[in-house]
């Protein structure tokens, strides 16, 4: 949330990324909290244990590629923000408003 | 390898993507593109006839028996779903050679090549795949390419345009996976059916009504429904023409898809509109964007932008239909997808035609086009034609469709509102022909007819409109089986 509200509220292209991030990575620790079972260990096969509670692999490998996603997401959106410094000479977006009319 | 269609419908564009980057030669990067969306379109209309002939399509990726491994489904609704977006990927890249040529710098033509490649994959992806993670990686893949398409376009505006595109978009993808995420909690399980069959047990609790909410909200924004479109008009208008032709005729399209299978696919007709009263929030919202996005249409100068709020308001119409949730508005709602993608595809691209001859598409500079370049202009008033709905075009048999649906549920004032935006279509496109057909060209600029390999493309998709429209029945048989089959009456 404090991510989500960052991304609305600051002018600052670069400080909307960090927003971005901050709720992506977020998301990314609610779906590992789930994959998490009481009392339940890593989910690596435990020899002759058949009654060991293991916890669920799946989120974590879902926000594995949730995670390269994101990656991907910022690098984009910063490399955005360097052209838009390179065209417009700010990043403020209140700035880039007044230039754009 | 017929079996093997599914997955090479997406993996043949998904390797062909880094090849078009790799050759760096614009020409050859092109032909790969050609290449690949041909194939897109082969193994596309294939799917369709194969689904149309025997019923859905199962298939397992790497093996894994589905619900544990990923799988992809391919059934009538969306068979018809990845024709369309096929169909607008193999018209737009022959297109896109000389329209990109002069619109972007030479050393990036293969990377935007690569980058289209890549969406028109994510895109097919989205389509095809029957598991809920997988839709949205395959989102995240259309959706980066699409930005960084928008972002080669040449108006240092472009920029910020991409940039609030990738801002919006990005939440809105993130909103899906915390949707997808509640649900998962709750039924252990990814796999759209699987899902289908688990929810109703489950659906009493608070957790499912909160997944619900994220996973519309968060489509919502991807197809750019009112008041969630705003990064929509400035995308279009700023974006390289073919780009926009492609995106404005795919993206969104794909997104109604979307919302169509997690509504009645997985969470089913009746948790969606007797549950959680859906229609009471998207029939207000559609038609909102109905009459408030015509009316802004009206008043825009810049071609493009004209026509990018057209497509909201367009996408109100789409919506309007899922929102009666009966056969015959689902009908219409999948019917005027893809008629909608033919007439902006057709529209968009007669843009691309008049930014390749006057290098822009303000009004005041399209004085007289309408004698400089009669096939262009020609092809942009059948699409508007069709934009307006006039008998023998597509545009006709949804509105058609539309407004039967309405009247079937005895709601009048909701068919009126369709006619009125009908009425105002007719405004803001003959605001376009009037400057085109009635005002003096001005003969010093020596406009001439748009080349050949703009115009072909062009007339298959007008064309396209002008035979389904005529021959309505075909495209209605497709989208009323795909209509009872969302509805489960199959």
């Amino acid at each position: 949330m404090v991510g989500f509200y960052t991304l609305i509220a600051r002018g600052n292209l670069v400080k909307k990324i960090i927003g971005l991030n901050i709720f992506q990575t977020s998301v990314f620790i609610l779906y590992i909290t789930m994959g998490k079972i009481a009392g339940g260990t890593a989910p690596i096969f435990v020899k002759g244990g058949e009654d060991v509670i293991y916890s669920n692999p799946i989120p974590h490998v879902l926000i594995l590629t949730a995670i390269v996603v994101g990656v991907a997401t910022s690098a984009v959106g910063l490399s955005l923000v360097i052209r838009i410094k390179e065209a417009f000479g700010t990043i403020e977006e209140d700035e880039i408003q007044d230039e754009s009319v | 390898m017929n079996q093997h269609l599914p997955v090479l419908l997406v993996v043949v564009p998904l390797v062909a993507a880094p090849i078009a980057a790799l050759l760096n030669r614009p020409r050859l990067s092109w032909a790969v593109a050609v290449a690949a969306t041909l194939w897109a379109l082969y193994a596309a209309l294939e799917l369709l006839s194969q689904t149309m002939a025997t019923g859905a399509i199962h298939y397992e990726l790497g093996g894994w028996t589905a619900p544990y491994g990923i799988e992809y489904v391919v059934d009538a609704a969306n068979a018809w779903v990845v024709v369309i977006v096929a169909l607008i990927g193999a018209l737009v890249t022959p297109y896109a050679r000389k329209s990109v040529e002069q619109e972007i710098t030479e050393d990036r033509i293969p990377l935007f090549y690569a980058a289209f490649i890549l969406c028109l994959t994510g895109l097919l992806g989205i389509a095809v795949t029957g598991d809920v993670f997988n839709v949205f990686v395959f989102l995240e893949i259309s959706s980066l390419s699409a930005y960084a398409l928008i972002a080669l376009g040449n108006d240092r505006r472009a920029l910020t345009a991409s940039f609030q595109y990738l801002i919006m978009g990005s939440v809105g993808a993130t909103f899906i996976v915390i949707g997808i995420g509640l649900m998962y909690v709750m039924t252990g399980t990814l796999n759209m059916a699987d899902l289908a069959d688990r929810l109703p047990e489950v659906a009493s609790s608070r957790t499912i009504p909160v997944a619900f909410t994220f996973l519309t909200v968060g489509i919502t924004l991807k197809l750019a429904l009112f008041p969630l479109h705003l990064w929509l008009p400035n995308a279009y208008t700023y974006a390289p023409s073919a780009v926009t032709a492609f995106i404005a005729s795919t993206a969104t399209k794909v997104a109604v898809y979307l919302l169509l299978r997690f509504f009645f696919t997985i969470f089913g007709a009746t948790f969606s509109f007797d549950v959680m009263q859906l229609d009471r929030i998207l029939m207000p919202l559609a038609l909102i964007a109905i009459v408030t996005m015509s009316l802004v249409a009206i008043y825009q100068e810049n071609v493009k932008r004209l026509l990018a709020y057209s497509s909201v308001a367009q996408i109100g119409y789409m919506v309007l239909g899922i929102s009666f949730a009966s056969v015959l508005g689902l009908t219409a709602g999948i019917l005027h997808l893809f008629n909608h993608a033919l007439m902006k595809g057709a529209l968009f691209m007669s843009m691309g035609c008049i930014m390749y001859r006057v290098g822009s598409v303000r009004l005041e500079q399209m004085n007289g086009l309408g004698r400089a370049m009669p096939w262009t202009m020609a092809a942009f008033v059948v699409g508007g034609l069709s934009l307006i709905g006039v008998p023998l075009t597509v545009g006709f048999v949804s509105k058609w469709y539309l407004v039967q649906a309405a009247l079937e549920q005895g709601m009048w004032p909701v068919a009126g509102v369709v006619l009125l935006g009908s009425l105002l279509a007719l405004m803001y496109v003959w605001k376009v022909v009037e400057v085109a057909y009635f005002r003096e060209v001005d003969p010093e600029l020596g406009i001439s007819e748009a080349p050949l390999s703009l115009l072909a493309p062009t007339w298959v998709l007008v064309l396209g409109n002008l035979y389904f429209g005529i021959n309505a029945s075909d495209g209605v048989g497709v989208a009323t089986r795909a209509a009872e089959m969302l509805l489960g009456i199959l």
